[in-house]
């Protein structure tokens, strides 16, 4: 079945909170991580699908945050309205860069995005006007989804959970459709996909453009869920978690880039008891992955798993009990 | 010969990079449903003759006529369009993919879902998926590579590789294939198979162009010649007048004249 997969992560996603519904661990960390992999998993098309990287996907996610946040509180917009309008900004911002930007490559494509994120990041902390300056925005309303008021953790662990189930479902459609098989044929020949009939430009400025589209969506929720945002929620660091996450997670593969979310998320929320070494143990672990598990670790740890597997079936005593079961 | 406009028509084509003049005024015709062989020695203008006309480079002069329309200034993609599909010298298949996904890559231009439909997947889009598999299924059995649809392309044999890049061509329904070397590297039976599925693609009512250096497998499948030599047009005719053309058999041919028809 296509969507097996998907179909098993949603079920461990819904009984997490009715098995542990207290759980610091479920609801907290859990909103925080449904929202890294939403980010992640809207990344990882552009990277793992279009291979174009992005070092400034924090300036959409925070699009869609200050576009909800502003819009809330200053022109009392419905939360939804001022969502779409975040998605609307950042889909028009990414489709205007991504002609210019998308004609780089390699190291200047890595330069140009970082260039963006940092000039995004300097305009909320400058344009203190609109966006509170460097203190942030606070007072953000509740969300309220057509009369229905999210305001509590487990509700908006629901709320967030279903977000990104939606992401997940649609990265798998696009994926597993004509434009993401024209995606991956650009990744692998753009000489022969373009004679194949695929316009190659087209098809990387509308991944970016969805993958934006995808950062804002996170965006939009992080605020009304945090009920403020700052910029330093959506600095270069941010950017640069957000591809480990999906390089973690192992590139081009949907539920590698939701697991890299989750992993990395629960490692920063494990690693702060360690302090002032956190930032050590972090970049210990990421390299002991990268050197050990190269291909990520959703790939790394699956073969893994088939390995030890084939290695236990292939043992005598499995065997006979399995002829003894068969017969 | 026919006088019915040509299917295809190239004049006075010029190409140079730097100071090297890859093609210098090429001009021949080919008519619907022939196979015209392209051949010449290494560095000839063969590959650049096939790069010229989809559009991957720009040429300095001459027009480029595809069934009466001018190909010149025309992306790659918009030439894929009109009917043009090629194969490789250098295999260029799309190797993180499956054989069947490189095959429906191919039917890219006869399908018309976009990315919002098929992000929801609507009805429609599933249809259509259906649709491509049934394309590509027929492409793959076309090339006797039906058994290995579900393999990562990148796991086959060289040959089987080079026979997926003409699946992958052919499910495009062009009504004009390039084929750049398809018999380099196969072995005699693998080429002998690949004689039956020219002449197999041509009945289908495909016109094809083919480089190739293997000469049996030349003059045995082509209705034509166009024997390039330094970037410019050495000989052009039939197999027999090619053979016994002085020039050619002093320029390339060389004892390869024996070779039956
Ligand atoms: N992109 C390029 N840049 C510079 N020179 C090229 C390029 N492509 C082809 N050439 C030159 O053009 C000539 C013809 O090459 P090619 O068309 O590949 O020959 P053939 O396919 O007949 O062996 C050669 O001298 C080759 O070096
Ligand atoms: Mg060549």
């Amino acid at each position: 079945m296509r969507l097996t997969g998907f179909f098993i992560f949603a079920a461990s996603v819904a009984l997490l909170p009715v098995l542990f519904p207290n759980n610091y661990f479920v609801t907290v960390v859990g909103i925080a991580a449904g929202l890294h992999v939403i980010l992640a998993v809207g990344l990882n098309l552009l990277m793992g699908y279009a291979g174009q990287i992005s070092l400034g996907h924090a300036a959409f996610f925070g699009m869609g945050a200050y576009a909800s946040a502003i819009l809330t509180t200053r022109f009392d917009w419905p939360g939804l309205l001022a969502m779409l309008a975040g998605l609307l900004v950042a889909g028009t911002i990414a489709w205007l860069l991504a002609r210019p930007i998308l004609r780089l490559r390699g190291h200047y494509l890595a330069m140009a995005t970082l260039g963006f994120g940092i000039i995004i990041h300097v305009i909320m902390v400058q344009a203190t006007h609109w966006t509170g300056g460097p203190d942030g925005l606070g007072e953000i309303p509740p969300l309220n989804l057509l009369g229905w008021t999210v305001d509590d953790d487990q509700q908006w662990y629901g709320v967030i959970a279903a977000a990104m189930l939606l992401s997940i479902w649609l990265s798998l459609n696009m994926i597993d459709s004509r434009i993401g098989r024209a995606l991956r044929a650009v990744r692998g020949s753009e000489f022969a996909a373009q004679m194949m009939g695929i316009d190659a430009t087209r098809a990387k400025t509308q991944i970016f453009v969805v993958s934006a589209l995808f950062a804002a969506f996170a965006g939009s929720l992080f605020a009304h869920q945090q009920a403020f945002v700052s910029p330093d929620s959506f600095s270069l660091i941010i950017s640069v978690e957000l591809v480990t996450m999906v390089v973690l997670g192992g590139m081009a593969s949907t539920f590698g880039a939701a697991c890299g979310a989750i992993a990395l998320t629960l490692l920063y929320e494990g690693l702060m008891v360690f302090e002032d070494y956190e930032m050590l143990i972090h970049g210990a672990l990421l390299m002991a992955v990268m050197i050990f598990l190269p291909q990520g670790l959703f790939v790394g740890l699956s073969q893994g798993i088939r390995r030890g597997w084939t290695l236990i079936a292939s043992r005598q005593d499995v065997q006979d009990a399995r002829k003894a079961i068969q017969s | 010969m026919t006088k019915a406009t040509p299917l295809l028509a190239i004049e006075a084509l010029e190409q140079s990079f730097g100071g090297v003049m890859a093609l210098a005024g090429v001009s021949f015709q080919t008519h619907e449903n022939l196979i015209h062989a392209v051949i010449g020695p290494n560095g000839a203008g063969k590959t650049t003759l096939f790069n010229v006309l989809c559009g991957f480079y720009q040429p300095t002069a001459g027009s480029l006529r595809f069934n009466s329309q001018e190909l010149r200034g025309l992306p790659p993609h918009r030439i894929a369009a009109l009917g043009i599909a090629r194969t490789f010298q250098n295999l260029q298949l799309f190797f993180n993919m499956t054989v069947l996904e490189n095959v429906m890559v191919g039917c890219h231009l006869r399908a018309r879902v976009g990315l919002l439909a098929a992000a929801l997947r609507l009805p429609k889009v599933r249809r259509e998926e259906r649709q491509l598999r049934e394309w590509s299924s027929e492409a793959l059995e076309l090339c006797e590579l039906a058994d290995h649809a579900e393999q990562p392309a990148g796991a086959l044999p060289y040959g089987l590789m080079k026979r997926v890049e003409i699946a992958r061509a052919l499910a495009a329904k062009p009504r004009l294939l390039l084929l750049d070397e398809p018999a380099a590297g196969l072995n005699d039976t693998e080429t002998l198979a690949l004689r039956d599925l020219i002449m197999r693609i041509r009945t289908s009512g495909v016109t094809v162009l083919l480089v190739e250096h293997h000469m049996p497998l030349v003059m045995s499948v082509s209705d034509r010649l166009l024997v390039l030599d330094y970037g410019s047009v050495l000989a052009e005719g039939t197999p027999a007048e090619i053979q016994a053309n002085p020039q050619v058999i002093a320029a390339y041919l060389g004892g390869a004249v024996q070779y039956a028809v």
